[in-house]
C-alpha cells in the first residue's frame, strides 16, 4: 500500500490560517491502513484545529468527510454538491488523491495533509517499511524476491558493495543490506548459483526518469 | 594476459610479470592545481601510477578527471577513479571520453560511498549504473568500439580496466563470488580495501586463485599505513567492511604516542613484504591518507623501489 | 464505604480504558471540559491484554495535540489502579481536581464563554 506519514498539525495550522471554512477530507483505503489520512484522523485533525481557532478567538466552520477513495472520479463526485461551501479542503489522501480532488475541483485550493513517503508494508504494530519504488520492470525474479532498487540506499545491482557490515547497510545500523538478504534468500533457495549472474545495465525508462508514466488497456477501455 | 590493450603503463609492469605499485591522491576542496602537483612529485618515481579519487567520502572535491589532468601533464601516469553515484551514463561515458582524449590510461569503477557521509548529505544520488556495469561500459566502449546507445565512436577509449573488492565485507561466502563477478564484467585490476588481516586476505586470494581468478585480472592489495592507535581504532570500529584484527591495535598502542607513526609505516612494510611472496598477488595499492610523503619509504623498503621500465 | 471525591467532574464507564479513543478526549476539551483523566487497570492486569496500554498511547498523543493547539497537555492524565482500590480512586480524582484548579479554566471554555457574551 501507499504508506503516508501526518504532517506536523503547526504545519496545516500555518496553511488553514486565512480560510474560513474548512473541509477535512479523508480517503478509506490505503491512508486509512496506515493510520494517517482515515475516518479517525479526520477527526482528530478537525477537532484539534476547531481548538485551536476557538482559543485564539477566530472561530472557523471545519467539517469532516471520508470517501471511499480519492483516487476515483465516481467517489470524489460525492463532495460537488458541497464543494462551494469550503473555502479550503485539507486531503489526508496520498499525494495521488490530493492531486486527483485538486484536478476535479479547480476553484478550491487543496491542501495536502499528510507526506507520502512509500510503497511499503506494515512490517509491525506502528512501523510501517519500504518495499517498492514502481520502477516498472520487475527484477524480484532474479533478485530472490527482495529488490535492490527499494531497499539498497545504493540501488546497486549487482550487491553488496563494500559497506555491507553484519547484514547491515553501511548508511546506518539499523537498516538491513539488501544484498545480504537477497544471498541469504538464494541460498534458502537453493540458488546462489544465480548470485553470479551479472545484472544488465537496467533501462530506467520505466522508472520515473522516463516521464509520467500511464497504464493504457485498449481491452478494457469502453 | 600478455596482450595489451592500452598504453597504460601499469598494464605493461603487471603483463611483464614484475610486482605493480600504485599510490593514490586525493583532489584538495579548492581549486589550487599545485596541491595535486605536490603530491604527485612526492611519489612520481616511486609507483607505475597514481589513483586519483573521485570526492571520496561523498566529500565534495576537485573533479577526479581535471586533477588526473594534472598529473598527466606532468608525465605520472594517472588511474582515474569514477563513482556511480554522482553521474549517470551519459556523463559517465562522456567523461570517459574525455580522459581518454587526454590519454589517461588507467580506470577505476567505483559506486562511491553513500552521499550521506559527505558534505552534501541531502543530495540526490544516481546510480544509474553499477560498479561493475560501469567496468562493463568502459570495456564496451574500448572493445567495440561503440557507446552503450549502440553507436561507432570515433577513437574509442583505450582505457585498462579495475574494479575495487573487499575481502573482508559482509557477507564472506560470496566475497570471491563477487570477484568473479567483477572480473566476468570486465575488470583487468583489482585494488583492494585495505588489509589488516592478512590470514583472512590471504585466505581470500586462495580461494579466489582456487577458481582461477588470479589468472584473469591483477590483484593489487590494498595497503594503508596507520598514523596512531586511535585512527587504528577509528578504521576498525568505525569505517564499513574494515578488518583490524586486536593484535595490531595492541602494537600500536604499545608504543609511545611519538612513535605510532613509525610503528605504522614498521607494520605496512612487513605486511607488503609478507604478502609479495602470496601467489596471485600482482602488486600493492599504497593508500597513504594525507601522508603521501611516506610513500617512498615504504616502497624503499618494501624492496619494491626501483620501479621496472616498462 | 463513603468517601469524599470533588464533585465536578463527569464519570463516563467504558468496558475497558482500550475502549478510550484518542477522539474522545479531544471532543470532551472541544466541548468545554478543563480536565480529562483516565482510570485503568494496573498495567499488566488488563482483562483484555493491552487494553490498558493502548490507552496510554492515546493519552500520550493527546497531551501533544493538546500542547500543539495550545490547550495544555497537563489537563489530561491518565492513572492504574485495582478494581478493590476505591481510596486510591478518590486520592487521583482530589490530585486531579487540585491540578485543574491550579491550571484555571481550559482556554476552550473561557473562548466559548467570551463568545456567549459577546453575542448577548
Amino acid at each position: 500500500m501507499i504508506i503516508v506519514k501526518k504532517k506536523p498539525i503547526e504545519e496545516i495550522i500555518e496553511e488553514v490560517r486565512d480560510f474560513g471554512r474548512i473541509l477535512i477530507l479523508g480517503c478509506n483505503e490505503c491512508v486509512t491502513v496506515c493510520e494517517a489520512g482515515g475516518k479517525k484522523e479526520v477527526e482528530i485533525l478537525a477537532s484539534a484545529l476547531r481548538m485551536y481557532f476557538i482559543a485564539r478567538g477566530n472561530e472557523k466552520v471545519i467539517e469532516e468527510k471520508t470517501l471511499e477513495r480519492q483516487c476515483d472520479h465516481e467517489y470524489l463526485e460525492e463532495i460537488r454538491k458541497n464543494i462551494d461551501d469550503y473555502d479550503a479542503i485539507v486531503s489526508l489522501a496520498c499525494g495521488v488523491g490530493v492531486q486527483f480532488t485538486a484536478e476535479k475541483y479547480l476553484t478550491t485550493p487543496l491542501i495536502p495533509g499528510v507526506n507520502t513517503v512509500c510503497l511499503g508494508a506494515n512490517e509491525d504494530r506502528g512501523l510501517w517499511t519500504e518495499r517498492c519504488q514502481a520502477c516498472g520492470s520487475c527484477i524480484l525474479a532474479r533478485t530472490g524476491g527482495i529488490c535492490p532498487v527499494s531497499r539498497c540506499a545504493k540501488r546497486v545491482m549487482n550487491g553488496p558493495c563494500g559497506g555491507s557490515t553484519n547484514g547491515k547497510c553501511e548508511i546506518s545500523k539499523d537498516v538491513d543490506c539488501a544484498w545480504q538478504l537477497i544471498v541469504d534468500r538464494l541460498k534458502a533457495l537453493n540458488k546462489l548459483d544465480d548470485y553470479e549472474k551479472l545484472a544488465p545495465v537496467k533501462d530506467w525508462s520505466t522508472d520515473r526518469a522516463g516521464g509520467p508514466r500511464t497504464v493504457t488497456r485498449e481491452d478494457v477501455k469502453i | 594476459m600478455s596482450d595489451l590493450n592500452t598504453a597504460s603503463n601499469l598494464e605493461k609492469i603487471l603483463k611483464a610479470g614484475h610486482i605493480g605499485v600504485t599510490s593514490e591522491c586525493g583532489p584538495p576542496r579548492g581549486s589550487d592545481p599545485e596541491e595535486v602537483k605536490r603530491k604527485g612529485l612526492l611519489i612520481k618515481d616511486y609507483v607505475d601510477a597514481v589513483n586519483v579519487t573521485d570526492n571520496q567520502t561523498a566529500m565534495t572535491r576537485m573533479s577526479s578527471l581535471a586533477a588526473c589532468v594534472h598529473l598527466k601533464l606532468m608525465g605520472i601516469e594517472p588511474v582515474l577513479q569514477m563513482v556511480t553515484r554522482d553521474r549517470n551514463r551519459v556523463a559517465l561515458q562522456s567523461d570517459i571520453l574525455g580522459a581518454a582524449s587526454f590519454d589517461i590510461p588507467n580506470m577505476l569503477c567505483l559506486s562511491g560511498d553513500h552521499q550521506s557521509f559527505g558534505d552534501c548529505a541531502q543530495g540526490q544520488n544516481v546510480h544509474d549504473l553499477d560498479s561493475m556495469q560501469l567496468v562493463q561500459t568502459v570495456r564496451y566502449m574500448r572493445d567495440k568500439g561503440k557507446f552503450l546507445g549502440g553507436d561507432d565512436i570515433k577513437r574509442p577509449p583505450k582505457i585498462f580496466v579495475g574494479a575495487a573488492a573487499n575481502p573482508f565485507a559482509d557477507p564472506f561466502e560470496i566475497r570471491v563470488p563477487r570477484l568473479a563477478k567483477k572480473i566476468a564484467s570486465g575488470a583487468e585490476f583489482i585494488q583492494t580495501q585495505c588489509i589488516y588481516n592478512l590470514d583472512k586476505f590471504k585466505e581470500w586470494v586462495k580461494r579466489a586463485a582456487d577458481r582461477g581468478l588470479t589468472e584473469k585480472a591483477f590483484i593489487m592489495a590494498g595497503m594503508t599505513p596507520m598514523k596512531s592507535v586511535g585512527m587504528a581504532k577509528y578504521m576498525k570500529n568505525r569505517v564499513p567492511g574494515m578488518d583490524v584484527p586486536d593484535e595490531l591495535i595492541e602494537r600500536m598502542a604499545g608504543v609511545p604516542k611519538d612513535k605510532q607513526a613509525q610503528e605504522g609505516i614498521d607494520i605496512c612494510v612487513e605486511h607488503i613484504q609478507e604478502l609479495k611472496e602470496v601467489s596471485g598477488v600482482s602488486g600493492f595499492h599504497i593508500m597513504a591518507i594525507e601522508w603521501e610523503e611516506k610513500v617512498p619509504e615504504i616502497v624503499e623498503r618494501s624492496g619494491l623501489y626501483p620501479r621496472p621500465e616498462a | 464505604m463513603r468517601l469524599k471525591i470533588p464533585a465536578n467532574f463527569r464519570i463516563i464507564r467504558v468496558p475497558c480504558t482500550g475502549k478510550v479513543d484518542l477522539i474522545h478526549i479531544l471532543r470532551a476539551f472541544e466541548k468545554g471540559a478543563d480536565g480529562v483523566y483516565v482510570v485503568g487497570c494496573m498495567e499488566g492486569d488488563c482483562h483484555y491484554n493491552e487494553g490498558n496500554f493502548r490507552a496510554r498511547k492515546r493519552i500520550e498523543q493527546a497531551a501533544k495535540i493538546l500542547d500543539k493547539v495550545g490547550v495544555g497537555g497537563e489537563r489530561v492524565k491518565m492513572y492504574n489502579l485495582s478494581s478493590g482500590e476505591g481510596p486510591l480512586f478518590a486520592q487521583y480524582s482530589i490530585e486531579m481536581d487540585a491540578k485543574i484548579k491550579e491550571l484555571g479554566p481550559s482556554p476552550i471554555r473561557v473562548a466559548k464563554q467570551k463568545q456567549k457574551k459577546d453575542a448577548a
